[in-house]
């Protein structure tokens, strides 16, 4: 079978990035420009200024994508686009400037799914991965554990209730004073704090079994926080930072391994911005280890918002026929699994 | 010279094609689906009923602001995107100078008013000299209360020509305070209009303005309100 080549474009938060990718697995190039210093000023990501940004920098981003690729746009046999979830106004940018691009080449437009690009961005880190698996998809705006039945088919078995987990990790480590991203600065200094310090606690939520909660958590360590200063008592950065970490470690990895176990999946894997968090990593390789499950999860790089994830998931939805209408327009509470247009 | 431009800054979406001096044909839609899902099934409606081949084209042309945020961005998105894919160069015009031409060669100030909320608009002041299609600014493009716009207008002591969707929002305001004779536009010239940027690309790429699709960026006129608070408190403290 001929390679299939797709040009892969993502905007839906504060990344602008482009891509080209082979079959689905093999990166010819991965570009990003990441907007985050611009965004850590408001303590998290502007929808406007993120927005602004997106299209003063998309003709370069891409530009180079296909630069890198050794390719030409016209070689390529599609161009993807994250079309949802995400903010509206980043993805609309990324939406317009995809269906353009296509149309002037000629070439089909596929709509991805952000959250299955995500899942995705392991087919392109273990070349030998496939469904089904189970996956946990963490990040600042999402928190997923599906099951990954075969390519583009997905089933939710727990998300969150309220707040993503990145968020928490965003919120607490603003109430720390550690300042934005909170992901990467709490799992660094959790390494020199002691886990078992203050006992935060592990939310049982009353839905699905494999819900998660993390909103009682961040009001659990603000509470900590307000007594500890209200007595006069010390309170230390680290031991807090590595408690809440463990107790966010605790729950994602327990909720995994009791779903693993009741679905009978051989297979588990990672996905999303907080799967770059080293603590978790850890936490899932001996978890795993200890079960016989095979364990996946994708360097840093294909975690972080790109867009090789995308046009990984492109891929299975051009083989299998899926392309969009220049109508296409963003869904910013695009659902896992759903297809619109 | 072969022009295709667009103009999705407000509530009309808005695609033309010109070629040698004449408007060969143009979309308007004014309907509630977003831009994002009208604007490129326009554009492809008109390529293909006029029989373009994109290849021939020499330009393409956007209004690049001010207007609505997002409306802007589908539209200057979409023309960095095929600007790219086709290789061309691109006219980026002021929304509101575009607006001007909907009153052209008025004898008095074309003034476009843009509903930017918040009892704000965007606009700016042009006038026709001589048998000049293109008009001349007299009063700079501002983000302001109507009623700073109005004062000016007063001061200036000419007759006033209205256009944009400004004006079915502040009729009544301007009726109050308006002491100088004035016109309000009709159902046809009240709009943005795609011809109208395509008549300024012309001159504008006679003139060597053309940009590559990575320089072309919108002009707001207006910070986003995160970095407006910013300021402010900075400035508090």
């Amino acid at each position: 079978m001929a390679d299939i080549n797709i040009l892969a474009i993502e905007s839906s938060c504060d990344e602008t990035a482009a891509a080209v990718v082979r079959n689905g697995r093999e990166v010819l190039s991965n570009v990003i420009y990441s907007q985050i210093d611009l965004h850590t000023l408001y303590g998290g990501v502007v929808p406007e200024i993120a927005s602004r940004k997106h299209i003063d920098k998309i003709n370069q981003v891409v530009e180079k994508a296909i630069a890198d690729s050794g390719m030409e746009l016209k070689d390529m046999d599609a161009i993807a686009v994250t079309y949802g979830p995400g903010l509206v106004g980043p993805l609309l940018v990324g939406v317009s400037f995809a269906k353009a691009l296509a149309y002037g080449a000629n070439l089909p437009i596929i709509g991805v799914h952000h959250i299955e690009g995500h899942i995705c961005a392991n087919y392109i880190a273990n070349k030998e991965l496939e469904p089904p698996f189970m996956c946990l998809i963490v990040s600042g705006g999402h928190t997923h554990l599906v099951k990954v039945a075969d390519y583009g088919k997905y089933e939710i078995l727990g998300k969150t209730e309220d707040d993503a987990a990145g968020e928490a990790f965003d919120k607490v480590a603003r109430a720390i004073g550690l300042g934005y991203p909170g992901g990467p600065k709490i799992d660094k200094v959790s390494k020199s704090g002691n886990p078992e310090a203050i006992k935060f606690p592990r939310a049982k939520v009353g839905g699905s079994e494999y819900d998660f909660s993390f909103s009682g958590l961040k009001s659990a360590v603000l509470n900590y926080l307000n007594t500890a200063s209200m007595n006069n008592e010390t309170i230390v950065t680290e031991d807090v930072a590595a408690s809440f970490q463990q107790a966010v470690i605790d729950v994602l990895v327990g909720h995994s391994m009791e779903a693993l176990s009741q679905y009978g999946f051989k297979k588990f894997a990672i996905a999303g911005g907080v799967a770059s968090n080293s603590g978790l990593r850890e936490a899932f390789e001996k978890a795993c280890a200890e079960r016989q499950i095979e364990f996946f999860l994708p360097p840093p790089i294909l975690c972080t918002d790109n867009a090789a994830m995308i046009g990984s998931a492109a891929y299975f939805e051009y083989i299998s026929g899926v392309r969009h209408g220049l109508d296409l327009n963003a869904v910013p509470n695009l659902k896992l699994g759903e297809r619109v247009n | 010279m072969k022009i295709i431009a667009l103009d999705s800054s407000g509530l009309v979406a808005s695609v033309a094609y010109l070629e040698d001096g004449k408007i060969k044909g143009s979309i308007n839609i004014n309907y509630q689906k977003t831009h994002s899902q009208t604007l490129l099934p326009m554009l492809d409606e008109m390529v293909k009923t006029l029989e373009i081949d994109l290849k021939d084209v020499d330009y393409l042309a956007c209004a690049n602001g001010p207007g609505s945020f997002t409306g802007l961005r589908i539209g200057v998105a979409t023309i960095k995107g095929l600007g790219l894919s086709i290789d061309k160069k691109i006219v980026d015009v002021s929304t509101l100078e575009a607006l001007a031409l909907n009153w052209p060669g008025a004898d008095g100030i074309v003034v476009p008013i843009m509903d930017a909320r918040r009892s704000q608009v965007y606009a700016a002041g042009y006038s026709f000299e001589g048998n000049e299609t293109r008009p001349v600014k007299v009063i700079e493009e501002v983000n302001c209360e109507l009623s700073v716009l109005i004062e000016k207008l007063n001061a200036m002591g000419r007759k006033v020509f209205f256009t944009g969707d400004g004006v079915p929002v502040y009729k009544d305001m301007i009726k109050q305070s308006l002491k100088v004779p004035y016109v309000l536009p009709n159902a046809a010239n009240a709009y943005q209009n795609a011809a109208n940027v395509a008549v300024l690309a012309e001159i504008y790429a006679g003139e060597g303005l053309a940009k590559k699709a990575a320089d072309i960026s919108p002009v707001y006129l207006r910070k986003p309100q995160a970095e407006r608070e910013r300021e402010a408190m900075q400035g508090q403290q």
